[in-house]
């Protein structure tokens, strides 16, 4: 029996539908929510010294400004109804493959994202997360429009 | 017309009035620093300078005294650059891999390309195969160093992290009860840092980008070829780095620190296209290689001569013994400095038994290092290139320009914290500094290569005096750090994350991963294949 459902949300407003919809599914089977706003980061990318002698506050910079940007307002408004148990989470690492740790620690039943995240050009250069999520995911991903 | 050619000599002048100012304070330093010792009995006119042997002897004592930890470190090295061993918790902060590519990004420059020629126009073919020698044995000393740079390494109150030898030398000789000695050896680390960073992180790069890029426009005859050429490439790159370290343009240094990765394969590439080119060279190439190394004709005297080119070459190359890279690999998110000393090791590696290697093979299978029509330097390894195609060249020029510029970002930012080290956290120290740089920038571009080389060499070498004695007094620190952390590997204390055998539990959110009543997690870990 499953826990949860996870939800990839990046401020869009198709990830802010993705979360609703799985509200909803989340209601109907009892299961519990979890929020994930994933920033984007690679242990391989390439920094100057100066960077990482900086990174312990960007990274913190970047994980509270993922919260109060894009998850505390999703949390508030659907906690609002006061009949979902959700969780919030903030990590770094590639959208896709963190996601689906995600979904293994937290026993999800599946994902759900929104269809395009923010920026067009580089879903055009990089692929997007949806498409990728589908490829790694062990669970069932719902794409919401 | 006339006016013309008056302001053509006015500027001719220019680039030599500022090599007529360097020229005798660069060679009165040089004449301190390469004191050397004749030995006479062994050959006429044969000196042994005592700076060389003050490095190597460091590295071999290290190799010795750490049973060749470089060579048993390799394996787990790149088992940790692949984040094998990374906590998930830790996503996000600094990499094992971006480390060591930040500091490898530093480390290759034009010492690669321009100081290998020079090793071989004055030491022959042979001075590859002790370059190689160095290189191993440097291995051992750069890990020693950034062991210790992350060991002692600094948080600052906000969070920044850095570190390098002016800590370990003040904090680690304090714990063994020289806290004088301890400050006095930062503070000299400090002030030949700051000699080094414009010196051979800063003119040497400029230099040889200028030299490189006016032999590729038409040499004297080309569109870089008027007199005070060198002083506006100088400035133009002085503009570029100064957008980047003053004017906080964060995306140009970005760039680069792409591109260089990619230019370093690229470079390396290309050196190969020059062996395949010449394959049926390969063989009389490298028997040349050992036989002049060991220089039968030339008696002892000669190998000693070709043994320091090489030495001393490769030591400019990958600042093993420096501890410049100390400062680099600092920022690494671990809780073990062993981690970052067995890292560090690939550094000369990669720098010098890969890439030198490559620009030594090329230079020696053409032959260009004998010919008297290209001067020592980053020409020869043009002249080598230039006999697979005419515009190979060019990608070098691409090549030269990009490392000889993101060696000068590295090298501002060890100047950056030897200036703060030694006067105090403040913009005016930060600013005055980087205006500093910058005007190095220019000076290094029109000078000659014999003063800025000159130079460059002193103040990098003198790095080593404090930075070595520093390391042999804290040896028993990195022999308990790196043998420590190679028994709890060896007893399987440290295991790698997917073999923890429990799912990382989750930064954020309130309900951690449950534990099932056996101890087991009911979750299956995260298996590699799925990443």
């Amino acid at each position: 029996m499953s826990a949860s459902i996870i939800v990839g949300l990046d401020g869009s407003e198709a990830s802010g539908r993705a979360a609703d919809a799985a509200a909803d599914a989340a209601r109907r089977h009892d299961l519990r929510l979890v929020l994930a706003c994933v920033v984007p980061w690679s242990p391989y990318s390439f920094s100057t010294a100066e960077e990482n002698e900086r990174r312990t506050i960007d990274k913190e910079r970047e994980a509270k400004s993922a919260r109060e940007r894009v998850l505390d307002p999703a949390l508030a408004r659907l906690s609002a109804a006061g009949d979902l148990q959700i969780d919030g989470v903030v990590r770094h690492g590639h959208p896709a493959e963190t996601l689906v740790s995600l979904a293994r620690e937290h026993d999800a039943a599946w994902i759900t994202v929104g269809r395009i995240g923010q920026s067009r050009v580089r879903t055009l250069l990089f692929g997007s997360t949806p498409s990728s999520l589908i490829q790694l995911s062990p669970v069932p991903v719902l794409v919401v429009p | 017309m006339t006016q013309l050619a008056l302001s053509d000599v006015q500027a001719a002048t220019f680039d030599e009035q500022v090599n007529d100012v360097f020229a005798p304070i660069s060679d009165f330093i040089t004449g301190i620093v390469f004191a050397a010792v004749p030995l006479d009995f062994i050959d006429e006119g044969v000196e042994l300078p005592l700076i060389v042997v003050w490095l190597v002897v460091a590295g071999i004592f290290f190799t010795i005294y750490l049973k060749g930890f470089q060579f048993r470190a390799f394996g787990h090295a790149i088992q940790l650059i692949k984040g094998k061993y990374d906590d998930p918790e830790d996503a996000g902060e600094v990499t094992h891999f971006q480390a060591l590519a930040t500091a490898v990004s530093g480390t290759v420059g034009l010492g690669n390309i321009a100081g290998v020629a020079v090793a071989i126009s004055l030491g022959g073919p042979g001075a590859t195969f002790w370059m190689i020698i160095a290189g191993l044995v440097g291995m051992c000393t750069k890990g020693v160093e950034c062991t210790l740079g992350v060991k002692y390494r600094r948080v600052y109150p906000d969070g920044r992290v850095s570190g390098g030898p002016m800590y370990y030398l003040s904090q680690g000789l304090k714990e063994k009860g020289k806290g004088t000695l301890g400050k006095v050896l930062a503070v000299l680390f400090c002030i030949f840092t700051l000699g080094g960073a414009v010196g051979g992180g800063n003119m040497f790069q400029a230099n040889q980008a200028f030299a490189q890029a006016q032999s590729v426009t038409g040499g004297a005859d080309g569109w870089l070829g008027f007199g005070a050429a060198g002083a506006v490439f100088g400035l133009v790159l002085a503009i570029l780095v100064g957008a980047v370290i003053i004017g906080g343009i964060r995306s140009i240094a970005r760039v680069t620190d792409k591109l260089v990765p990619f230019m370093a394969v690229f470079y390396v590439l290309a050196c190969l296209a020059v062996l395949f080119s010449n394959f049926t060279e390969i063989p009389s190439a490298l028997w040349e290689i050992l036989r002049t190394a060991f220089s039968p004709e030339a008696g002892f005297g000669g190998v000693v001569g070709v043994l320091i080119q090489g030495f001393r070459r490769a030591a400019f190359s990958n600042e093993a013994g420096l501890g410049s890279a100390a400062i680099a690999h600092s920022a690494v998110k671990t809780n073990e400095p062993a981690t970052e000393g067995h890292v560090a090791v690939l550094e000369p590696f990669v720098d010098t038994v890969v890439i030198c290697t490559m620009t030594a093979l090329a230079i020696v299978i053409t032959g260009t290092w004998a010919d008297e029509a290209s001067a020592p330097g980053v020409e020869t390894t043009s002249a080598a290139f230039e006999t697979v195609a005419g515009w190979f060249p060019i990608v070098l020029a691409i090549a030269v320009i990009l490392f000889a510029y993101s060696t000068m970002l590295a090298w501002s930012y060890y100047g950056l914290k030897a200036s703060t080290y030694l006067f105090g956290e403040s913009m005016v120290v930060d600013r005055t500094w980087k205006l500093i740089f910058c005007i190095f920038v220019v000076i290094g571009a029109s000078s000659t290569l014999d003063a800025v080389i000159g130079f460059s060499d002193s103040m990098i070498f003198l790095m080593s005096l404090p930075n070595i004695i520093g390391l042999y007094i804290l040896s028993r620190v990195v022999k308990r750090e790196l043998f420590g952390y190679r028994e709890r590997l060896a007893d399987g204390a440290l295991l790698p994350v997917a073999e923890r055998g429990i799912t990382p539990s989750p930064t954020g959110g309130s309900t951690a991963a449950t534990t099932g009543v056996d101890g087991t997690t009911p979750n299956p870990p995260p298996s590699v294949e799925d990443r």
